[in-house]
């Protein structure tokens, strides 16, 4: 106890020399032995007793966490770390490892400059450690590598010292090769990670230890005594002499950048706004005196102080009592309480200064992605990227009718905490709608919506969230004509090239086209966008371009936001089954307009926009789009006909087998909407000996001979009548 | 088969309906109207169907714009259909005429007396020198068109008046002083000049009433000023001739300071 306060009288002192901070995520596919990891770090610094690291999985304190066994809430701690006879604060931020969750690393990565990326020795890089290295460099976070689980390698595959050695280099080569495949230009082979200098860890979590090069030196020892230890059940000692909270704080403090040099590079890449502006300046240098920059990655509810906001301050001082803005909010919230994190506790400080990850109270109008400072126009941050998006989707509704009011309250909570969870209310129908990144996210959210908030729920079996796009170009413009006849608006679709689509996905074009547009223009015309396609651009949608391709038309700029809006409300409900489209280029090649403005107002524009894209788009050949997931499953030798049974009776395609000792790796590709209940099949047709995991991938166009099925149930499900409207429906 | 008859009812009340109209009116089969484009301030439909003896069936817009209602009707009936003003101007029943005439259906109109000429008219400008006719709309968030002061700004080139139009929304009826203030607005963004606190401008509301009010003045002058109860509209002056200086000064009030000023005395 004694040295969990002096460490936090520690923390106070240190926040403020900003070379001695380091802000830092860890991240791993599932299973890899992040959460061990984060324990054994918090116990060495003497914030949970070192014997139960490892296995009390601190970080883990929702109840369901633990009882799950995966991490699902991001929670942060701040701890002491000697290095080299100085002092270090380090702020750690845990994020989940499943991929339902995506929504959360992806937040977590805003707020780190750098990042520890666990890797099973045994299993090495898997589909998530591409991932979560994707994730952690599209927001300029530096990684390090943590290679875990080694006595298992030694212990049960029983591997000699070399295999273990080539197993390492195996490892290190994939993943410099994943970081330099996805890395920014300016990081490229810069961020190498080399055992010799330290950059590179190896150890077990679950054992607490882990040796480095450099450490080698300190303790002594050397990958031969490791071997010898692990072989005879020893690795108490190795803990003692190189224990890993040591080891891996050192390769942090060493290797991974303080605030000041990384908020110089990463604040150019995540904030669209003047860098010479005074903001600008501030957060490129880290100022504490200057204009606050706070940015929100997360909202925890806690029973007692309600909802506590978690983020990153970027520059200024957040203190108590303060008057700050949620941008895009018109009136100031006041800061309750200002914090530190340690594990689930947290310790009230008056302020907290800029580079340093802190938890407030008192910040109503805060959701995850935030950005939060001292004037109402101050420049948000950039749009987190969300890796993985919903797809999956019920029905919920209260038990007793009573309740619904309740509920309605509860499901607005919880999309404001987890914004990857989508909540659609109706309050004419009763139905309320939920959807997450999975069948499990969604599972995890019922649950706390019964324990934690105490509302008895009957929810609908899962649903799959599909989109609309168009399989050509329309073969000839479709007009479009307002309600009193005077308008007429002439559209053309047709589906985007592959890298428009990835590069609106990545968000790497501003979807604010308005404030934007010169970026945009550009963004587009690298992509090979023709130029006065490119340059007519007016609106951009989820993953759809708006375009007015017409010439020295009277009056029709007038129009544009109107146009704009018809656009977006199309994007957002397409003509098939009311679904969100996707992929979708939407020309404007030619309008008719009336003299005076009284005739083309919203009430006329809209709806002639409207059903010209609507028109466009079913003389197109439109189609629908499934979600689809890589189905990743390592399965023994003798239960593979089994497993492979399961796949094959979900529409699932085996895209690559390997075998390595007795084990099949079987890498497949499945609709989201076969793999409901996926688990328990897998389970029982194997006796649970076979593990797997599933991963987003993304839309596909749904076979043709299932589009008229799927899209008459949608139909009937949303009330409409079963069939689409035909182009001809919208002509007038 | 049927026919349908498009009748202006002119500018204010029931008595400004002609007789052909009432005659028109008393004959048919069907009364339809609409009041979204224009309305007869100085009444109501109940006293109008007081006058008329006969029963009118009020579209809204959507009814109006969808046009099936009246020309169901008209293709086996004799239908008229009433409008404030003059039935196809500065409203949008072209296209309904358009749609009744290739179903086969007779149409006739009677007129009415239109906004158009009363307000050049009360104020003593002639409608020689009127440009292209414009309105003004209640801005939205989405919707802010300049292309009115752009048209006026045209006009002016030419040295022609502008008639500026207001808008109607339910029962929302743009003022003077609404116009004024959205029309010094489009001046802050576009900043060509072409208004400002001393800028000559003249208002009339109520045209067809028996007391309208007529007002020509700087703006500084008649951006607060009470024009009274709907309909407002508003004329932007281009060069004047000296009758119509002279007409200002005693129709509308126009201080004779100004209009020594603008006659070069």
């Amino acid at each position: 106890m004694g040295k969990k306060e002096d460490n936090i009288r520690k923390a106070k002192d240190l926040m403020t020399k900003l070379d001695h901070i380091r802000n830092i995520g860890i991240a791993a596919h599932i299973d890899h032995g992040k959460t061990t990891l984060s324990d054994n770090l918090l116990a060495g610094c003497g914030m949970i007793s070192e014997e139960l690291a490892g296995k009390q999985l601190a970080l883990d304190f929702d109840e369901q966490e633990q009882a799950r066994g995966i991490t699902i809430n991001t929670a942060s701690a701040s701890m002491v770390h000697e290095f080299e006879g100085e002092e270090y604060l380090i702020n750690l931020l845990d994020t989940p490892g499943h991929v339902d969750f995506g929504g959360d690393v992806t937040r977590a990565m805003r707020a780190v400059d750098g990042c520890i990326v666990v890797v099973c020795a045994v299993e090495g890089a898997m589909p998530q450690t591409e991932t979560v290295i994707r994730q952690a460099l599209r927001e300029n976070v530096k990684p390090v590598l943590f290679i875990n689980k080694v006595d298992r390698l030694i212990n049960e595959l029983r591997v000699t010292p070399e295999e273990m050695q080539e197993r390492f280099v195996k490892i290190i080569r994939k993943f410099n090769e994943l970081l330099n495949k996805m890395a920014p230009e300016e990081f490229k082979g810069k961020w190498n990670v080399k055992p010799e200098d330290g950059s590179v860890a190896f150890g077990s979590a679950y054992y607490n230890w882990a040796i480095s090069v450099p450490y080698m030196k300190k303790s002594g020892l050397n990958f031969k005594d490791i071997y010898e230890h692990c072989q005879n059940n020893d690795q108490k000692t190795l803990a003692k002499k190189s224990p890993i909270h040591e080891v891996i704080l050192d390769m942090v403090v060493d290797h991974l950048p303080s605030p000041k040099e990384a908020q110089r590079y990463r604040i150019p890449n995540i904030w669209r706004g003047d860098l010479d502006s005074p903001i600008g300046k501030s957060m490129l240098e880290t100022r504490p005196d200057g204009p606050l920059s706070l940015m929100i990655t997360k909202i925890i509810m806690d029973p007692h102080a309600g909802e506590v906001a978690v983020g990153r301050l970027y520059s200024g001082k957040i203190s108590k009592g303060q008057e700050v803005y949620v941008i895009g909010k018109p009136k100031p919230n006041r800061v309750q309480q200002v914090n530190l994190m340690v594990g689930a506790d947290r310790i009230p400080v008056e302020f907290v200064t800029a580079g340093n990850v802190v938890a407030v109270t008192g910040i109503k109008d805060a959701v995850a992605g935030s950005t939060v400072g001292d004037t109402p126009d101050m420049e948000p941050f950039e749009r987190i990227v969300h890796i993985s998006e919903p797809v999956v989707t019920v029905a919920v509704e209260a038990k007793h009718t009573k309740d619904l009011p309740k509920l309605i309250e509860v499901l607005r909570t919880i999309s404001k905490a987890d914004p990857s969870i989508h909540v659609e209310i109706n309050q004419e129908t009763g139905e309320n709608l939920m959807s997450g990144m999975g069948e499990l996210h969604l599972e995890i959210t019922e649950y706390r919506i019964k324990n934690d908030y105490g509302v008895d729920i009957v929810t609908s079996e899962p649903i799959v969230v599909y989109r609309e796009s168009v399989a050509k170009k329309t073969p000839q413009k479709f007009e479009g004509k307002s309600p009193n006849k005077h308008n007429r608006f002439y559209i053309e679709v047709e589906p985007l090239p592959e890298n428009i689509i990835k590069a609106l996905y990545n968000n790497e074009i501003p979807s604010n086209v308005k404030k934007y547009k010169k970026e945009v223009v550009k963004a587009l015309q690298d992509l090979g966008m023709d130029k006065e396609v490119a340059k007519g651009v007016i609106a951009i949608e989820g993953l759809n371009i708006l375009t007015d391709v017409t010439k020295g038309i009277q009056y029709l700029s007038e129009t544009h936001e109107l146009i704009a809006q018809a656009f977006a409300e199309v994007m957002r409900s397409g003509p098939l089954a009311a679904e969100p489209c996707q992929g979708l280029l939407v020309k404007l090649v030619d309008a008719k307009l009336h003299e005076d403005a009284i005739h083309r107002g919203p009430a006329q524009v809209i709806p002639a926009v409207r059903n010209a894209i609507y028109g466009a788009m079913m003389t197109s050949d439109p189609i629908l789009l499934e979600p689809m997931q890589k189905v990743f499953i390592s399965t023994p030798q003798e239960l593979m006909g089994d497993a492979s049974r399961e796949l094959t009776q979900r529409r699932a395609t085996v895209r690559n087998m390997t075998t390595e000792k007795d084990m099949v790796n079987i890498d497949a590709k499945a609709p989201v909407a076969e793999m409901f209940g996926f688990a328990s099949a897998i389970r029982s047709a194997t006796g649970g000996r076979v593990l797997w995991n599933t991963e987003n991938i993304g839309f596909e166009p749904l076979p043709k001979a299932l589009q008229d099925e799927v899209i008459r149930k949608i139909r009937e499900r949303k009330g409409l009548k079963p069939e689409p409207y035909p182009p001809s429906y919208y002509m007038d | 088969m049927g026919s349908l008859t498009f009748i202006g009812l002119g500018l204010y009340d029931e008595k400004d309906i002609s007789l052909k109209a009432l005659e028109a009116i008393r004959n048919c089969d069907k009364v339809y109207a609409e009041f979204y484009t224009s309305k007869l301030t100085g009444t109501t439909v109940g006293e109008i169907e007081k006058v008329i003896g006969r029963k009118i069936n009020v579209l809204s817009r959507e009814e109006t714009e969808d046009g099936r209602i009246i020309l169901d009707d008209a293709s086996h009936k004799s239908v008229v259909f009433l409008t404030g003003g003059d039935p196809l101007t500065a409203t949008t029943h072209l296209s309904l005429r358009l749609q009744a005439i290739e179903k086969g259906i007779k149409t006739h109109v009677i007129h009415g007396s239109s906004i158009l000429t009363a307000v050049p008219g009360l104020l003593g400008l002639q409608h020689y020198k009127f440009g292209r006719t414009t309105t003004l709309v209640y801005p939205e968030s989405n919707f802010f068109p300049l292309s009115p002061y752009e048209i006026i700004k045209e006009n002016r080139e030419h040295g022609l008046h502008t008639l500026v139009l207001l808008d109607i929304q339910d029962n929302r009826f743009m003022t003077i002083n609404e116009g004024i203030e959205i029309l010094l607005k489009m001046e802050g963004k576009k900043d060509d000049g072409l208004f400002d606190k001393d800028s000559i401008i003249c208002g009339v509301a109520r045209a067809g009433s028996p007391n309208p009010t007529v007002k020509a003045g700087r703006i500084r002058d008649l951006e607060e000023y009470d024009f009274g109860p709907p309909l407002h509209t508003i004329v932007i002056p281009g060069d004047m001739h000296f009758l119509e200086i002279e007409a200002l000064e005693v129709f509308a009030d126009l201080p004779a300071s100004i209009s020594k000023k603008l006659q070069k005395l």
